[in-house]
């Protein structure tokens, strides 16, 4: 018997295991399967570590030179343009939900809060990371002004990006995260304000997640039992749109 | 009763069982999550196909190696779609990871290490390790009670793959993970940051494919037949003793 371990006996074998890796992914079982691993990791990291276990802070010099922008770089809508002309004079951020006493607060306002400032790494979902200095309000004090009511469990970030066909940029995390102490409105990065590209006036940072959960071009902070009514259902854009897991701690 | 010294009939090859049901079930398994997470881990690379050195590193900061992106006939899936890719690779690793460590904990505690895997000392005698380069090189594969134990080279890349790679590509894989790093801050830190974590993750995945093209090598040459059975059922024909 002779066995011929060529370069062409390889990429056959290969492209059928393929195929049949791709088939089996049609499957809805398997479909169901491979997705629901993303549990398993938000369980086992949840496990792992504690409620409010810090992201790395870094060092001045450790910054990246570049903070590379992503994803939207100007929202371009009509909308935003005005308020941008204006130096966000007229944005509002709207926190509005299952909360006890809704808020409308300006940029003025949440300068007047007390900050916080953190050097972190931001890691894309694609493989890159970079680093930057975030200065901004913790969410959890806007949300104890808003008085959370109980059956509140998620909260949902509305931005004013708008990717098409009048679908809005989205993202939502729980509670746990929500009200984490490097959970913040971020309306600085690297001592300047906000630039469009990096999404201002403002922007999410929840630093224990990848790139995709860090909204950018706040507008509406919502709070929620459940996302099921949401876009597409799934808690965020990419979630809805390419399938992207819901916790991205992974 | 037959007497203890059954002295093989010289027409009849002796047949011995050369690997017990965990070690033949894991490398199965390992065939299997190798193929998809390595498959799907060159789909992930695809989203951003350059590596860095250091704790950050994004399109403007400079990288170490730039690639195409892998061909859809080695990607899985075989079109691009990071989040099916993701999908597959880490609902693949943790089932390895586990298997990995329950392999570990067995071959320590059942024997497989000191028995089979555990250097001799008189194996570690730089003229043994020249003996065995050059036989290994002239592909003169040992027989007789010899071939039932693996060779000085053998044990250095089996060892070196269960207890150094193979471990080195789970915690790489764990430091990539912005939750794991505010769990376990020190383990990013043990590989000098998280594109050097990438990087080494990378790298490391692509020794095993060296491993994997020797391994195949080896068991095409020493008779992919007796091989492969042993692997399934455990039973290996030993090669008549040279004279």
């Amino acid at each position: 018997m002779s066995l011929i371990l060529d370069r062409r006996t390889l990429v056959l074998g290969a492209a059928a295991t393929l195929a049949g890796c791709d088939r089996l992914a049609k499957n809805e079982t398997v479909r169901e399967a491979l997705f629901s691993a993303g549990n398993f990791h938000k369980w086992a990291q949840r496990s792992l570590m504690a409620r409010d276990a810090l992201a790395r802070e870094f060092r001045p010099d450790q910054i990246s030179p570049f903070f590379r922008p992503n994803g939207t770089a100007n929202p371009n809508t009509a909308e935003y343009k005005a308020l941008w002309r204006n130096g966000f004079a007229d944005w509002r951020l709207h926190v509005t939900g299952l909360v006890g006493r809704p808020l409308s607060l300006s940029l003025a306002q949440l300068h007047a809060l007390p900050h916080r400032e953190q050097i972190t790494r931001h890691d894309c979902v694609e493989g890159w990371s970079a680093i930057g200095k975030w200065r901004g309000v913790p969410l959890k004090p806007i949300l104890d002004a808003a008085r959370l009511r109980d059956g509140a469990r998620y909260i949902v970030f509305h931005c004013a990006d708008d990717m098409g066909g009048g679908r809005g940029y989205y993202e939502s995390i729980d509670l746990e995260d929500a009200f984490h102490p490097q959970t913040i409105l971020a309306f600085a990065l690297n001592d300047e304000p906000l630039r469009v590209a990096n999404g201002a006036p403002l922007r999410l940072r929840v630093e224990r997640q990848l790139g995709y959960k860090q909204a950018k071009y706040l507008m509406k902070i919502e709070a929620v039992a459940s996302l099921d009514g949401i876009g597409g259902g799934k808690g965020g854009y990419w979630e809805d749109r390419a399938g992207y897991d819901w916790y991205a701690g992974i | 009763m037959e007497s203890a010294s059954s002295e093989p009939i010289a027409a009849e090859p002796k047949l011995v069982l050369r690997h017990k049901g965990p070690t033949r079930l894991w490398h199965w398994l390992n065939a299997l999550l190798l193929y998809v997470l390595f498959a799907s881990g060159l789909g992930i690379f695809n989203a951003h196909p350059r590596l860095y050195w250091g704790h950050y590193g994004a399109n403007l900061d400079r990288p170490w190696l730039v690639l195409e992106r892998f061909g859809s006939w080695i990607t899985l899936p075989a079109h691009y779609n990071l989040a099916m890719s993701r999908h597959w690779h880490l609902s693949a690793a943790p089932i390895f990871a586990f298997a990995l460590l329950f392999y570990m904990v067995w071959s320590l505690f059942g024997g497989h290490l000191a028995r089979d895997l555990a250097f001799r000392r008189d194996e570690l005698a730089p003229r043994h390790v020249w003996q065995d380069i050059k036989d290994h090189v002239r592909l003169r594969f040992p027989t007789g009670e010899a071939a039932l134990r693996y060779n000085m080279l053998q044990k250095a890349s089996y060892i070196g793959v269960i207890f150094v790679a193979l471990p080195i590509l789970i915690l790489t894989g764990l430091t990539m993970s912005p939750g794991m790093n505010a769990a376990w801050p020190w383990l990013v830190d043990l590989f000098g940051g998280r594109q050097s974590a990438r990087s080494i993750h990378f790298i490391t995945a692509f020794m095993l494919v060296a491993f994997f093209l020797v391994h195949m090598l080896m068991v095409v040459l020493a008779g992919p037949l007796n091989e492969i059975r042993s692997m399934i059922s455990g039973r290996y024909r030993v090669p008549e003793a040279r004279r």
